[in-house]
C-alpha cells in the first residue's frame, strides 16, 4: 500500500508540474499576440541567443562532423563500405546530431543564463518592481526571449548542420583520401528536403523549450542565492531532457509516418 | 483613500499579518513603524497586489484592488523597495525613467532623460550618475536612485520602504524633507516605513504601529508621545525593557 501511495504521490507531483509548465507556455503564447511589444528587449535577446551562440555552435558542429567521418570510415571499412562517409555524415548531422547538439548547447548556454538572470531579478525584487512600474514581467522578460530563441535556434541548427558537414568534409578529403568535388556532390544528391525541414523544425521546438524552461524556472525561483542556484540547475536539466524527448517524438513524426 | 480591512497573510505556519485594519486618507502622509520582521513590507505589498492576502479586503477609493484594471491601477502608484530593486541591466537614468520610456506614460527619450536627471538631483545625485550602472553605486546611492524612480512619473500614491536607511544624517534629512514636500506641495498620498524616529517626526501626519500581526496603535503624530500604549512607548524611545519581547 505504501508503495502504491508513493507512486500515486509522484504521479500527482509530475502531473502538477506538467500542468504548471503548460499553463506558463500558454500564457507566454497569449502574450505573444498582445501589445505592448518591447523591441529593445527583443533585440538584446536576438543578439544574446542567436548571434553570440554562433562560436559555441560552430565549434561543437565542426568537431562532431569530423569525428563522425572518422567513425563512419573505420566502421564502414569492416564491410568495405568506406565510400558512404559523405552520405552518412550528411544524414547524421542534419537529421540528428545537428539539432540535438545545438539544442543541448543552447540549453547549457542560454537556458542557464536566462534562468539565473530572471531568478536573480526575482530574488532582488526586480520582478516586483517591474509590476509596480506597470510592466508585465511575462511580456517584458519571457516573450522576447522565447520568441528570439524560437526564431534563431533553427538558424543556428542550419548553420551547425553546414559546419558539421564541412567538418566531415575536411577530415574525409584531408586525411581519408576522398575527392573534394565528389564529396560535395554526394552530400547534395543524398540529402532530401525532408531532412532539412525536420532539422530546422526541431531547432524551432528546441529553441522554444530552452528559453521557456529558463524563464519558467527563473520566475519560480526560491529565495536567496540557493534559490537562484536551484532554478538554474533545474532549468538546464528540464530543458535538456525535454529537448531529447521532443527529438524522439519529432523524429518519429518526420521519419516513421 | 486606502483601506485595509482584516487582512491576513501567512507563509507556511508563520502567520505574519493577523487582521490588519488601516486607513490612509488622501493627501496625507502615514508612517508605519514596528519591529523588524513584523510584516511592514508585506503589508504595503498586499496593497499593490504583489502579495495576495488569504483573507480580508483592500480598497483604494472604495474599489477593491483585486477587481480593478491592473494597468490603470498601478499607473497611479510609485514604490521604493526596501532593497532598491534597481534593474541592474539598465543604466541609472533608464531605471529612473523606466515608466517614461514605455507604456501609457511614454515620452520622447530626451525628455524622459531630462526628467530622470531632474529627479536624481532632487534626491541629491549629480547628473554624472545618470549613465552609470546600479552595481557601480554605493548602497545609499542605490536607495536614492530607487527613490527617484518611485517619484519619476509624479504618481498620486507613493510607498517608501525605509527611504533613509543606509544614508548619512544630512542626506537622510534631505530625503525626509523631500518626502514631506511631495505630500504638501504635490498633494500625494504616501505610506512610509521607517525605523528612524527623526524621519517619523518629519514625515508623518499619521503614525501606525504594527505589532503581532495587527495595527497596535494608530493616530496623529502629535498624539504619539502621549499615547498611553506601552508598546508604542517602548518602541519610540528604543527601550530594551518593555512588553515587546526581544530574543537576545
Ligand atoms: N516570500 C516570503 N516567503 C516566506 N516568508 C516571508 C516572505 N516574505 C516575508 N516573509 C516573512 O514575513 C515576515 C515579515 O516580513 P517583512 O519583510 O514584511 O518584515 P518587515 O516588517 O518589513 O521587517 P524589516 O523592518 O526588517 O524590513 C518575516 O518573518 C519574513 O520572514
Ligand atoms: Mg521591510
Amino acid at each position: 500500500m505504501k508503495f502504491l501511495a508513493a507512486i500515486g504521490r509522484t504521479t500527482l507531483i509530475i502531473l502538477a508540474a506538467i500542468g504548471r509548465v503548460s499553463l506558463f507556455a500558454w500564457t507566454t503564447l497569449t502574450h505573444l499576440l498582445r501589445t505592448p511589444f518591447y523591441p529593445r528587449e527583443m533585440g538584446f535577446a536576438l543578439l544574446n541567443i542567436g548571434w553570440l551562440s554562433l562560436p559555441v555552435v560552430g565549434l561543437t558542429a565542426i568537431f562532431t562532423g569530423g569525428a563522425l567521418a572518422l567513425q563512419i570510415y573505420s566502421g564502414g571499412a569492416r564491410f568495405n563500405a568506406e565510400a558512404v562517409v559523405p552520405q552518412i555524415v550528411a544524414i547524421g548531422m542534419v537529421r540528428e546530431l545537428g539539432p540535438v547538439l545545438v539544442g543541448l548547447m543552447i540549453a547549457a548556454r542560454v537556458t542557464s543564463s536566462i534562468a539565473a538572470e530572471i531568478a536573480t531579478m526575482k530574488v532582488t525584487e526586480q520582478i516586483d518592481a517591474l509590476v509596480t512600474l506597470s510592466t508585465h514581467p511575462m511580456k517584458y522578460l519571457t516573450v522576447p526571449r522565447v520568441l528570439a530563441a524560437t526564431v534563431t535556434v533553427p538558424l543556428l541548427v542550419g548553420i551547425g548542420d553546414i559546419i558539421g558537414i564541412f567538418g566531415g568534409y575536411a577530415v574525409a578529403t584531408g586525411t581519408l583520401g576522398f575527392n573534394k568535388a565528389a564529396y560535395v556532390q554526394n552530400t547534395i544528391d543524398f540529402l532530401q528536403l525532408r531532412d532539412v525541414v525536420s532539422s530546422l523544425t526541431k531547432g524551432a521546438f528546441f529553441g522554444f523549450i530552452a528559453a521557456l524552461m529558463g524563464c519558467y524556472f527563473g520566475m519560480n525561483s526560491g529565495r536567496g542565492a540557493q534559490g537562484v542556484g536551484r532554478a538554474t540547475k533545474g532549468s538546464v536539466e528540464a530543458a535538456a531532457v525535454l529537448i531529447l524527448a521532443a527529438n524522439f517524438v519529432l523524429t518519429g513524426v518526420f521519419f516513421s509516418l | 483613500m486606502i483601506k485595509l480591512d482584516n487582512v491576513h497573510k501567512s507563509f507556511g505556519n508563520n502567520h505574519v499579518l493577523r487582521g490588519v485594519n488601516l486607513e490612509v486618507k488622501e493627501g496625507t502622509s502615514t508612517v508605519i513603524i514596528g519591529g523588524s520582521g513584523t510584516g511592514k513590507s508585506i503589508c504595503i505589498k498586499t496593497i499593490l497586489g504583489l502579495v495576495i492576502p488569504e483573507q480580508g479586503t483592500i480598497t483604494v477609493d472604495g474599489i477593491d484592488v483585486t477587481k480593478t484594471n491592473r494597468d490603470i491601477f498601478l499607473a497611479r502608484f510609485g514604490m521604493l523597495f526596501q532593497g532598491g530593486a534597481l534593474f541592474d541591466s539598465l543604466p541609472v537614468w533608464q531605471n529612473v525613467a523606466f515608466r517614461l520610456l514605455r507604456g501609457s506614460l511614454a515620452k520622447p527619450k530626451g525628455e524622459a532623460r531630462a526628467i530622470a536627471i531632474e529627479k536624481l538631483r532632487r534626491v541629491g545625485l549629480t547628473p554624472d550618475v545618470a549613465d552609470r550602472f546600479p552595481a557601480e553605486l554605493s548602497g545609499g546611492m542605490q536607495k536614492r536612485v530607487g527613490l527617484a524612480r518611485a517619484i519619476a512619473a509624479d504618481p498620486e500614491i507613493i510607498f517608501f520602504d525605509e527611504p533613509t536607511t543606509g544614508l548619512d544624517p544630512i542626506m537622510a534629512g534631505i530625503i525626509n524633507d523631500l518626502i514631506r514636500e511631495i505630500v504638501t506641495e504635490m498633494g500625494a498620498t504616501t505610506i512610509t516605513i521607517t525605523h528612524d524616529m527623526t524621519s517619523v517626526r518629519t514625515i508623518a501626519d499619521h503614525v501606525a504601529m504594527l505589532h503581532g500581526g495587527k495595527i497596535r496603535w494608530a493616530g496623529p503624530v502629535s498624539d504619539m508621545d502621549t499615547a498611553s500604549d506601552p508598546y508604542v512607548d517602548q518602541f519610540i524611545h528604543g527601550r530594551a525593557k518593555g512588553p515587546i519581547a526581544s530574543v537576545r
